[in-house]
């Protein structure tokens, strides 16, 4: 399953409670929309590091990284090149 | 970093105390007789500003004999707050009860829980240290996250991100001692039939800086209008003693001393002040910037936490929602 995929199930599932993909753009705000809170950026964070076995320093906890599916397919593979 | 914030200030402390203290005492009065139907206040005293002068506009309000205070203090509470609680209590003449909440904390594994978080973070943890947490981001545009610091018993200091769960299950232990001091403060209200006074201001109370069903709970709420700069403007115009007066704002929750913006806002109390009045009269983030001595865009994140802690805090001042409005007296106090 593609980085992106994996990333929409979790949040369709964990935050949206539907396995409809239309809930969700990818390039949605998680804060702007209130998808997420910072708890649920924080979860987030933990999910992506130990799905794609990272570690997310303080430096890069900025919405850039981390406040859309789009970015955090970004993140993801700046991290892990 | 304070650089004009005077101006500002100024401003906010520019209102009428008499008049003001006229209308919360009446507001009191007015509550309890036409909608709460208490005899009597409980308040619960920390030594700090906010619970001191709710207790006073208590006491100006209904008379010495019908305000009831509780000094609450567990094991990393300080000794100074207690005292300075026991020295309001005594000045406003009000009949007060000194119980330690350290034992029933215990008990419940408040430590415990919150020990073992702390453990997973700094194994080395134990008997003698002193731990905080502390907050980071809010003006540098990051988001928000958490550093666990720790003291060993020789003075030493460490800090570390906290991850995720360990972060939840310290914040879920330590409000334990917020939720447990409101069951106290209820079993009192209920024995003498009075109501409980929750005693935030207006930065708490906007920013959601209060746990649902602990310090958040309360039947009024006689300062959630006022800026802490105008609680401390009050709390010596009502003549309060000086050690009041002079407190410094702490959580009182952890066992390293801490200030509340090191926890929860992204400045000290006096320009969260500023920040929120600027935010609340529409002034530019440039204005903002240069009253406290901040880059415009620093001051933009300062706004951009504002709104964020204000919307996602707001189901903490929520009842439990119900999946159609049931109608009746209880929908609405009015």
């Amino acid at each position: 399953m593609s980085v992106e995929q994996t990333l929409r199930d979790y949040i369709l599932e964990n935050y949206l409670f539907t396995d409809d993909q239309s809930e969700l753009n990818s390039a949605d705000s998680f804060m702007g929309k209130g998808i997420l809170d910072s708890t649920g950026i924080m979860e987030i964070i933990f999910f992506i590091e130990e799905q794609f076995n990272i570690k997310v320093e303080d430096e890069e906890m900025v919405p850039e990284n981390l406040d859309s599916v789009n970015n955090l397919v970004a993140f993801i593979a700046k991290k892990s090149g | 970093m304070s650089v004009d914030i005077s101006a500002v200030l100024e401003e906010l402390l520019a209102f009428d105390k008499n008049a003001e203290v006229e209308k919360i005492t009446s507001a009191i009065r007015e509550m309890l007789r036409g909608k709460v139907k208490r005899r009597g206040l409980v308040v619960a005293i920390s030594g700090g500003i906010d619970s001191s002068v709710s207790a006073a506009l208590a006491v100006k309000a209904l008379g010495p004999k019908k305000v009831f205070g509780l000094l609450l203090p567990e094991t990393d509470s300080s000794s100074k707050s207690s005292e300075r609680g026991k020295m309001l209590a005594e000045f406003l003449g009000i009949e007060y009860l000194k119980h330690n909440i350290a034992p029933a904390l215990d008990a419940i594994g408040c430590y415990q829980w919150r020990d073992e978080a702390i453990i997973k973070t700094f194994p080395d943890y134990g008997e003698g240290w002193k731990n905080k947490i502390t907050i980071a981001g809010g003006t540098s545009g990051q988001i928000n996250h958490f550093q666990l610091v720790v003291e060993d018993p020789d003075g030493n200091q460490m800090e570390k991100r906290l991850g995720l769960n360990e972060y939840l299950q310290i914040v879920a232990a330590t409000n334990y001692k917020q939720r447990l001091r409101k069951s106290v403060e209820y079993f009192h209200a209920d024995r003498l039939n009075y109501a409980v006074v929750g005693t935030p201001n207006r930065i708490e109370y906007d920013q959601g800086f209060f746990v649902k069903n602990g310090d958040g709970s309360a039947d009024i709420k006689p300062i959630a209008h006022l800026y802490k700069s105008q609680v401390y403007a009050l709390a010596r115009h009502l003549g309060l003693p000086d050690d009041i007066c002079n407190a410094v704002p702490t959580t009182d929750t952890y066992s390293l001393s801490q200030g509340q913006d090191e926890f929860y806002y992204a400045l000290p109390y006096r320009e969260m002040d500023v920040a929120l009045w600027c935010f609340n009269h529409d002034k530019p983030p440039a204005f903002l910037a240069e009253k406290l001595g901040l880059s415009e865009e620093q001051a933009n994140y300062v706004y951009g936490d504002i709104q964020n802690k204000r919307k996602t805090t707001a189901m903490l001042h929520w009842n439990a929602l119900t999946i159609e409005k049931v109608e009746g007296p209880f929908s609405s106090p009015e």
